[in-house]
């Protein structure tokens, strides 16, 4: 398998034809065997009547042995570490377009440095790399930042990462600045105070650990909280990571209201629970922590009755060193990108979701809400797709991350589903070599 | 020409603490007072005697220059004794109440006390414990009624009416009186009125006062005859109304390219003072062919004196005096 990163010196307008696919887009409800031709660094054509005959000469041809040819996975929250790493597991993991997080040194609230990361992106060419901006100065949650300069320089929404917003005052100023633009702004559910100092889910583990929990609770009274204030100013929330059944019962119950109101869960809300980190596994230390047993089987409900709109993989890459300390300790995340298709497909291989709805949840839903040329396979627009076998087995381990840290809640877990090529810009920069040699 | 007694008898109000409730033949009484003073302040000799014997109090707990100025000067073109008091120099640095100052100017006697307050609603509570008449010099977020008048008077001297005329006013309207006051005169004398500013800015449910909003000065401006500018505290940024200078100005500061959007021969207005580079260009400022901004403030003197004039009058009526 292999990371393809240098970039062709002039842009050509070379025809390939990838045949003898399963075409899966579910912008258009596409779901037939068929063929897709790029032209330089666009889609030319996609559909059922694309096969290896009638194609013009000059045309390269890609067999595609029936697998599943998709939109490029899209990214809602990733946060970038070293963007060489970064984009190297976002191609592995099938993922052509991702938004970071401002959580960066320095943080992203100067038009500037939105700048510089997207130009930088660029030269790599491995994925396309947005940015949020930081909803606050510094995200010290005291002063707004300038939406409207950072979204001139790019900034597609509005967020301080896992810091949540404190002030009450503040939120409604944000919340109520930003509906000025009509930006999304994207919160952390979590009341800080609630959770200071803790590290999992108060309850019986936390207690048998010996660890500082954090209430189940600290999530619900920040949504609550945040959907009365948007209530109240208008515009549009985005919640993050959604982990808890009360969480959930609350969007749903703010969605009936009509407010512009969305959110996403990551694989580890719907595939792991807080037994993940027994044996005090700091891999398995998250923020928010990983919940009980009826709030992992609540989450996938709530994917399934369309409460939760999109999945992100929440990458949090960290270092070796901030994770071999004591749970206590340790940092909280994990990484996602490579393994974000290959968990949510467990939905699929459980009978929860229909694989054109998972495909969804990764693609169309998160580039429409980022208000991203994204997520679809539209002639003229750029080829982002991706091929993969849904069926095919491997198990997560660090030789299969791609990323720099290796610090996967999945460590360890036999997967299903796999990503054989990923195409950005008409390009490849993931190969299965196995299969695409 | 409107002679003095016409115009006592469309407006009979004791004070004047704002233009809400004003009906359209008291507002175009005081009106066309004032532009008899507009024309007198033109002329080599400007005083009268219309208030000889008159004592104004101007009461300010608030800084000021140009109000206060202005009503200085109507009240001695008008040949009133009038005196300046400020926080500065009053008793109220000593801990006095507001009322307490009230009763103890009213023993001296004024005929008309013209204050400023920080607090809304404070002149009105000053003018239930006075027997003289009040105007209302700017209640905190309230009313400036002066003001409105001024500015009203500065548009239909240029453009010879108020009615059918689409206005934009810009800027931070929570915190303005100014707009407030405006909102209240041309919406009663028939323009039409849009407010554009960043949401924060905006006060809730503003629409009720008759009013269109808008956040972007491209869509509000659209075939605007008037843009009047409000003038932005640059505290707003520190209590995060506003994340800067440079992203306003971006954004809601009037520039040539946005002034476009406007009507051709669009006025442009501000209440003073300005941050130049801050709700306003400064080409855009020094526009003569555009900007009327000195022209308010010379409307401002007479507009005060007929004010001052038309109150005193109707005082002597109830005081049965002459």
């Amino acid at each position: 398998m292999t990371i393809i990163e240098q970039r062709p010196d002039k842009t050509t307008n070379t025809q390939t034809a990838y045949v003898n696919a399963r075409l899966m887009d579910p912008a258009s409800g596409l779901d037939r065997p068929g063929g897709l031709i790029t032209m330089g660094e666009n889609i030319h054509a996609v559909g059922p009547d694309i096969t290896k005959n009638g194609l013009p000469e000059n045309t390269e041809i890609i067999d595609c042995k029936g697998l599943v040819l998709c939109p490029g996975l899209v990214d809602f929250r990733v946060q970038l570490g070293s963007l060489s790493g970064t984009c190297r597991a976002a191609a592995s993991g099938g993922i052509t377009s991702l938004v970071t997080l401002p959580d960066m040194d320095p943080v992203i609230d100067d038009p500037a440095i939105v700048e510089f990361i997207a130009r930088r992106a660029r030269k790599l060419g491995l994925a396309k790399v947005y940015v949020y901006g930081a909803a606050s100065k510094a995200m010290q949650g005291e002063l707004i930042a300038e939406y409207g300069l950072l979204a001139e320089a790019g900034a597609l929404a509005f967020s301080d990462g896992l810091h949540a917003i404190k002030d009450s005052r503040m939120m409604r100023q944000i919340l109520s600045y930003a509906a000025t633009f009509g930006y999304l702004i994207a919160c952390h559910p979590e009341d800080a105070a609630l959770a200071r100092n803790g590290v999992a889910t108060e309850g019986e583990l936390t207690t048998r650990l010996g660890l500082t929990g954090i209430p189940e609770q600290a999530e619900v009274i920040q949504i609550e909280r945040d959907i009365r204030i948007l209530e109240l100013t208008g515009g549009r929330l985005h919640i993050a990571n959604v982990s808890t059944a009360a969480g959930i019962y609350a969007i749903k119950a703010g969605k009936a209201k009509g407010l512009a109101l969305t959110c996403d869960t990551a694989p580890p809300y719907f595939a792991l629970n807080e037994g993940a980190i027994n044996g005090y596994r700091t891999f398995a230390k998250l923020s928010p922590p990983l919940r009980l047993e009826q709030d992992r089987l609540a989450v996938i409900n709530a994917i399934k009755d369309g409460t939760i709109d999109l999945i992100t993989s929440d990458h949090t890459p960290r270092d070796e060193e901030s994770k071999r300390l004591p749970f206590q300790e340790a940092a909280a995340g994990g990484v996602g990108l490579n393994t974000l298709l290959a968990v949510s497909l467990d939905l699929y291989h459980n009978g929860q979701l229909p694989l054109m709805d998972v495909i969804k949840l990764l693609t169309v839903t998160p580039a429409e809400l980022l208000k991203l040329d994204a997520g679809k396979l539209v002639p003229g627009h750029a080829a982002d797709f991706i091929l993969f076998d849904p069926d095919r087995g491997w198990k997560v381990s660090e030789n299969t991350l791609y990323s720099k840290s290796k610090n996967s809640p999945f460590d360890g877990r036999p997967v299903q589903g796999q990503v054989m090529l990923t195409i950005v810009d008409g390009r490849p920069v993931f190969k299965n070599q196995k299969e695409f040699a | 020409m409107r002679t003095m007694e016409t115009v006592s008898s469309d407006f009979s109000h004791r004070h004047l603490l704002g233009i809400e409730g004003l009906a359209p033949p008291e507002i175009t009484a005081l009106l066309d007072r004032s532009d008899v003073f507009a024309e007198q302040n033109r002329r080599r000799d400007k005083t009268g005697t219309s208030l000889q014997g008159r004592t104004i109090v101007n009461l300010f707990y608030e800084a000021s220059t140009r109000t206060r100025t202005s009503f200085e000067l109507a009240g001695k073109r008008l040949g009133a004794d009038i005196i300046n008091m400020s926080v500065a120099t009053s008793s109220v640095n000593k801990g006095e109440t507001l009322i307490d100052t009230a009763m103890t100017l009213n023993a001296m006697h004024p005929d008309v006390l013209v204050v400023r307050h920080p607090s809304s609603g404070a002149v009105r509570l000053l003018a239930e414990k006075v027997n003289c008449a009040v105007i209302n010099g700017g209640d905190g977020q309230h009313e400036h009624p002066t003001q409105a008048l001024l500015d009203a008077l500065t548009i239909r001297r240029r453009r010879g009416r108020l009615e059918g005329l689409r206005i934009a006013i810009c800027g931070d309207i929570l915190h303005s009186r100014v707009a407030r006051s405006n909102i209240h005169l041309l919406g009663t004398m028939g323009c039409e009125i849009r407010l554009i500013a960043p949401q924060t800015l905006m006060p809730m449910n503003v629409e009720t006062m008759g009013v269109k909003t808008y956040t972007r000065m491209e869509d509000g401006l659209e075939g605007c005859d008037i843009v009047m500018m409000l003038r932005l505290q640059r505290e707003r940024m520190k209590s995060s109304f506003l994340p800067s200078i440079k992203e306003y100005f971006r954004f809601f500061g009037l520039d040539y390219k946005k002034l476009e959007y406007a009507a051709k021969d669009a006025l442009i207005m501000h209440p003073g003072p300005m941050n130049r580079g801050v709700e306003i260009d400064t080409e855009v400022a020094d526009d003569v062919g555009r900007s009327v901004i000195r022209e308010q403030v010379e409307m401002g003197v007479a507009v005060r004196m007929a004010c001052l004039e038309i109150l005193s009058d109707n005082l002597g009526r109830s005081r049965g005096a002459p």
